[in-house]
């Protein structure tokens, strides 16, 4: 295998990476749906070129799956759901945008520093595609605690499913059945996620979930 | 039996995934509730034939699924307590419509979903692909993720989108572990299905890089644990249990907690055939003790009475956890008749506290009281449901938690006093409800209870037998699997 094959698998796992930590400093609600919404695309570029550097053919399913669902469908519909909602377009967070990013980085540095020593035996690509995939998992973690906003922790739930994607994809002859599940876990994650937006908006007025801690603990009355 | 078996047109092992699957459109599309309860019923009770039906049809042991020892005890247990619940929730959901809180439409989603769960609970058991096994653990929590908001209170909906969030990223990391399991396995075994198989994974197991598949197990521990709901992960736990319908809380407690547990034991396994992987036992154990002091503590200042045994399942779920940490015959023994006792008994009590909350109208601790006036039978129901909990005997739990201590004594003396001190600080905290609840002044409302309590006492009736004789065959049984476990 020639090093630009290598480099140009690193170049589409590194993309993923770059585009979820520019997730982290979005400061509108369309923006981190458009950002979520390239990530999704690149995610789809880096299954596609996997397919073609191990051989697996079925991977392409699997590309094509991050594509249409998660680069076109879901982020139409978030899309819809925003306007149709009128949330606010500005995203509220629990934490500033620079710590955010300083923890993002943070959790880079972690994740590589994690694997890096650990996977010396499997070959390099999955190696580093790994740490990556590592990196993406704990990006899309820290979104969903930095927000405050359904919508938004929706993406970072969803961003977070992408570097399970990569990692699943980097791993060589993982069995088509685990690509099947996380893209049915996706299509799952959206209804759910899509009912709730929407009971929270019919009971709350507001998609905003700090609202909802009114009511966590002990309640006072019954129903 | 044999040739019954032989006769079917499916192995036994299908058919505890096919009646559930395919109940879930059926019951989708039936309006008439009470058809719809029926149903359900009955889809239970076939799933529990099937499941009893595989205790002597042959073994399987293929690629994507596996009946052994340890997972056949459990099948029949989640299908049994499946359908003793289904039984009490058709009679308890036909009072939550009368009242307004559900419609028909709903209880129509809600026994779809209730199906999926059972055959969702299923299939992480009898999966032999550990990716397999994770689908089922995933489907089981989005399931009950949507029954939780079922009331679509206020409280409902927070509870279920907590749980949700929190299922969901426990549910992701376990994938990463699932994913670095393969990683590890598929170097030794080589790519594709067989080295996603649980038992190929085991069999290789010393020949697995030590580093990398305990890094996975870390990932596992926590994304499992989650949905154990051991503490610090517990968070999503006493609001689901509160919020949904009690039938639910049922299952949660006495199933979907154990099938998670399972998962996590499966990996266990594994990593104690790796000598360089790290010590899971001492993270197990240090994790089963602090749920079970920090659930102990919390149980005192509960207001609402599903919260208060939501608390108590972390609690018993911290025990059975420490059990395993400590490992051995006898100790894992002891965890696994733990598991199956507070199944049983944890799901009696929901059962009792359903029924309290109906005939009273609220499920606030201060506004229960003086049930033994109002409601004889219930409160013996309940007493006796708490005094089986809190460890007293002659029920079972009192059985698995001597045995649990008189083992860890000779093992960790030190750990074990702190978890006799847990073990008894939740005895106090709900002997004392239990007294407030079912003695003095009768309070609130007292509505005749309508629905049956033949579910309750069955299941007392067997922890109680648990408790004063084990069958010589199932005592046998357990000894296997625990041996199994290592």
């Amino acid at each position: 295998m020639s090093t630009l094959w290598f480099d140009i698998a690193h170049l589409f796992a590194g993309g993923v990476l770059v585009l979820s930590l520019a997730l982290l400093y979005q400061d509108r609600i369309t923006a981190v749906i458009n950002v979520f919404a390239l990530q999704a695309v690149v995610l789809s570029l880096s299954v596609a070129w996997q397919s073609v550097v191990q051989g697996a053919p079925h991977l392409v399913a699997t590309a094509v799956i991050a594509l249409v669902a998660k680069g076109l469908i879901i982020p139409t519909a978030l899309h819809r759901i925003v306007r149709k909602l009128d949330v606010h377009r500005e995203v509220e967070r629990a934490i500033g945008g620079g710590p955010t990013m300083l923890a993002g980085l943070g959790l880079v540095a972690l994740s590589i520093l994690l694997v890096e020593p650990v996977v010396d035996t499997a070959d390099p690509v999955a190696r580093e595609d790994f740490a990556f995939a590592l990196a993406v998992v704990l990006l899309g973690l820290l979104m969903m605690i930095t927000r405050r906003n359904a919508v938004t922790q929706v993406v970072g739930f969803m961003s977070l499913e992408n570097g399970l994607v990569l990692a699943a994809t980097g791993a060589k002859g993982m069995p088509l059945v685990v690509e099947v599940s996380v893209a049915f876990s996706v299509l799952i994650a959206f209804i759910v996620f899509g009912v709730f937006v929407f009971r929270i908006r019919e009971r709350f007025d507001t998609v905003d979930v700090n609202v909802l801690e009114r009511f966590r603990g002990e309640r006072r009355e019954h129903l | 039996m044999t040739d019954l078996v032989a006769a079917l047109p499916l192995p036994p092992v299908a058919l505890v995934l096919l009646i559930p699957a395919l109940a879930i459109p059926v019951l989708a599309v039936i309006s008439n509730y009470r058809l719809g309860a029926g149903l359900n019923v009955l889809a239970s009770g076939l799933t529990l034939v099937a499941g009893l039906m595989l205790l002597v049809a042959p073994r399987v042991r293929g690629d994507f699924l596996i009946v052994d020892d340890f997972n056949i005890f459990l099948v029949v247990l989640t299908a049994f307590v499946g359908f003793s619940t289904s039984v009490y929730s058709a009679s308890y959901i036909g009072h939550e419509l009368d009242i307004g809180r559900l419609t028909p439409v709903f209880l129509r989603f809600y026994h779809a979903m209730y199906q999926a769960m059972m055959g969702a609970m299923n299939l992480a058991l009898v999966s032999n692909n550990i990716g397999l096994m994770w689908v089922g653990l995933e489907v089981a929590t989005l399931a009950t993720v949507m029954m939780v908001g079922l009331y679509r209170t206020p409280e409902a909906i927070e509870a279920a989108w907590k749980y949700f969030i929190l299922g969901s990223v426990g549910i992701g990391l376990a994938f990463f572990g699932t994913i670095l399991i393969y990683m590890v396995s598929s170097s030794v075994i080589g790519g594709g299905v067989p080295a996603m198989a649980w038992d190929q994974i085991l069999v290789n197991a010393a020949k697995l890089e030590p580093r990398l598949l305990s890094l996975a197990f870390v990932f596992l521990l926590v994304g499992y644990g989650t949905k154990v709901g051991l503490a610090p992960f517990h968070a999503w736990l006493p609001d689901a249990h509160a919020e949904g319908p009690t039938p639910i809380s049922a299952v949660l407690s006495g199933l979907l907690l154990n099938v998670a547990l399972y998962a996590l034991l499966r990996f266990k396994m594994v990593l104690a055939g790796n000598a360089g992987a790290i010590d899971v036992g001492a993270i197990m154990m240090t994790l089963g003790l602090v749920s079970v002091l920090f659930a102990a503590l919390m149980l005192y200042r509960r207001r609402d009475i599903k919260r208060l045994f939501a608390y108590s399942s972390i609690e018993h779920m911290g025990i059975a956890t420490f059990a395993f940490g400590i490992g051995g015959p006898l100790a894992n023994f002891a965890g696994l008749l733990h598991m199956s006792m507070h199944s049983l008994v944890k799901s009696a009590i929901f059962f009792a506290v359903g029924h309290i909350a109906q005939a009273k109208g609220t499920q606030r601790l201060a506004d229960l009281g003086g049930l033994s006036a109002t409601h004889p039978m219930l409160a013996v129901g309940f007493a006796l449901g708490v005094v089986a909990i809190v460890g007293l005997p002659p029920f079972g739990v009192f059985t698995s938690e001597f045995l649990l201590i008189s083992i860890a004594f000779t093992h960790q003396p030190i750990l074990t006093v702190i978890l006799v001190v847990g073990l008894l600080v939740a005895l106090g905290a709900l002997l004392l409800r239990l007294q407030q609840v079912v003695f003095g002044e009768p309070r609130g409302k007292a509505d005749p209870v309508e629905a049956s309590y033949v579910p309750l006492f069955v299941h007392l009736a067997l922890a109680l037998v648990a408790g004063l004789w084990l069958p010589e065959a199932l005592v046998r049984w357990f000894r296997s699997v625990a041996s199994l476990l290592g």
